[in-house]
């Protein structure tokens, strides 16, 4: 039976020689968190599944500062990596594949221009597309939304762009499923609501993605404590959990998080 | 000593050289068959469908039977282990290596495929190759088909996936795994160690 994963994540402001992991606190305010290979060989050693790496500057000649960081880092992390950030065409993935990524994440660029997905999956295989989605809860009551019931009322998801400063009107739960339609092999799902403010996932976001679509969730936003991820995997069908200031800032590492988990009957790799 | 990864044009080859030489292995990618001669040991990885796999590992095939039949080291990663094969349902009428029989099926109905994540082994013999591996080790899979072999006896290990799924294989000088050890961590480092002292030895 396939592990849940846990999964840090470094999002990188390349604006500064060699790169640095900075945190967002609600998609705004930064706090500075480390050297990026350095931290994904900490989290490496700590037993992460999985590392992501998100270009949060994402400008076309900071994309050789993010391939640096990939060929350094993969010569001593031997787990996946995913990359994402301004990636919006096959020959920037290339690059970026070509680098040791095994994963490339898009987000602004395929909402934009949906075929991005097939045109890399194409190439490099469905397993290699991870759709990454930045979802906020509306209450309004629109017709053809996917509604969803929560504590605070039933509500619908909008997919943001542009790193959360601008809104898309697009329904993130239709776009997760047309998204694997088109060659998505798995889904990044941010809930924007929860991100950077430590009260744990939005479940009632992720048990409705993980049950539309056929491909892994990521569930994102909100992780401040290893009993945020044991409810996510007891509560939903998510694969994996993504986050970054608990790892960040010394609360908590990959591998106690793991014996938590573990302790407490959820299948993870230790 | 010097390990040939065969390049025949699948992917990219970073990660498991990488890996190799994280372990001492002093790797090189080969582009041309020529390049076997004096390989000491081989790695044939594989990313893609099975039928473009084997259309670009022809002009290989030759020469890694000739390395086969005289025992060099060799280690099949992925569709680089189902390559091994007779043949694979996602490529009807493409022919495999044949060097071990059996057919390449696909996963069962009802699971998420591809099998993408960490999954655990059942060691079914306790080759040389697996030393330091232990029952409930994860490894990391990314795979849609998987092995069958006729003769049983070659599995060294499996996986449960909806089904019983050959995760590795032993046949003389020859190991082959589903599964990714460049990208299974501390474990899966451990194999390609094992490789690279199979050659030492």
């Amino acid at each position: 039976m396939l592990a849940r994963r846990i999964i840090p994540c470094l999002d990188c402001d390349l604006g500064v020689p060699g790169g640095r992991v900075v945190k967002g606190i609600e998609f705004k305010q930064i706090r500075y968190a480390g050297i990026p290979w350095e931290l994904a060989g900490q989290y490496y050693q700590d037993g992460a599944d999985e590392i992501v790496f998100l270009d949060i500057t994402a400008s076309h000649e900071r994309r050789e500062t993010m391939t640096s960081v990939i060929k350094e880092t993969s010569r001593s992390v031997f787990v996946p990596l995913a990359v994402g950030g301004g990636i919006s065409s096959v020959e920037q993935a290339r690059e970026v594949f070509n680098a040791g990524a095994d994963k490339i994440t898009v987000n602004t660029s395929a909402l934009k221009r949906p075929e991005l997905i097939s045109e890399i999956s194409d190439r490099y295989g469905n397993q290699a597309v991870v759709l990454a989605i930045d979802a906020k809860r509306r209450y309004t009551e629109e017709e053809g939304r996917i509604i969803v019931q929560t504590e605070q009322g039933p509500c619908w998801f909008e997919c943001s762009f542009y790193g959360g400063r601008q809104f898309t009107g697009i329904d993130a739960i239709a776009w997760a499923n047309k998204a694997v339609s088109l060659g998505a092999g798995e889904i990044l799902l941010t809930s924007m609501d929860r991100d950077g403010t430590y009260d744990g996932f939005d479940i009632p976001l992720t048990d409705a993605v993980a049950k539309k679509v056929k491909v892994p969730v990521i569930a994102s936003g909100g992780c401040a404590s290893p009993d945020h991820m044991l409810e996510v995997f007891q509560k939903t069908e998510a694969s994996a959990a993504l986050a970054a200031s608990i790892f960040h800032f010394g609360e908590w590492n990959v591998g106690n998080v793991k014996a938590y988990l573990k302790e407490r009957g959820v299948n993870v790799r230790i | 000593m010097t390990i040939v990864i065969v390049d025949y044009g699948m992917g990219n080859l970073f990660s498991i050289y990488n890996a190799l030489d994280y372990v001492g292995g002093n790797p090189k990618i080969v582009r041309d068959p020529d390049g076997l001669d004096d390989a000491d040991g081989i790695v044939v990885p594989g990313v893609g469908a099975f039928g473009s796999c084997m259309s670009q590992l022809s002009r290989f095939e030759s020469s890694l039977l000739h390395s086969f039949r005289e025992g060099v080291p060799m280690l099949g990663i992925c569709v680089g282990m189902q390559v091994l094969f007779e043949e694979s349902e996602e490529s009807p009428g493409a022919k495999g290596l044949g060097w071990i029989g059996g057919k390449v099926v696909h996963l069962p109905d009802g699971v998420m495929i591809p099998q993408m994540g960490w999954n655990d082994l059942s060691i079914k013999r306790p080759v040389e190759m697996l030393d330091g591996i232990s029952d409930g080790d994860m490894f990391y899979f990314v795979h849609s088909y998987y092995g069958q072999p006729k003769d049983r006896s070659v599995i060294a290990a499996t996986t449960e996936y909806g089904v019983e799924v050959t995760a590795a294989v032993s046949k003389d000088n020859l190991f082959a795994t589903q599964f990714h050890p460049e990208k299974s961590g501390a474990k899966g480092l451990r194999i390609l160690q094992n490789f690279v002292r199979s050659i030492r030895c």
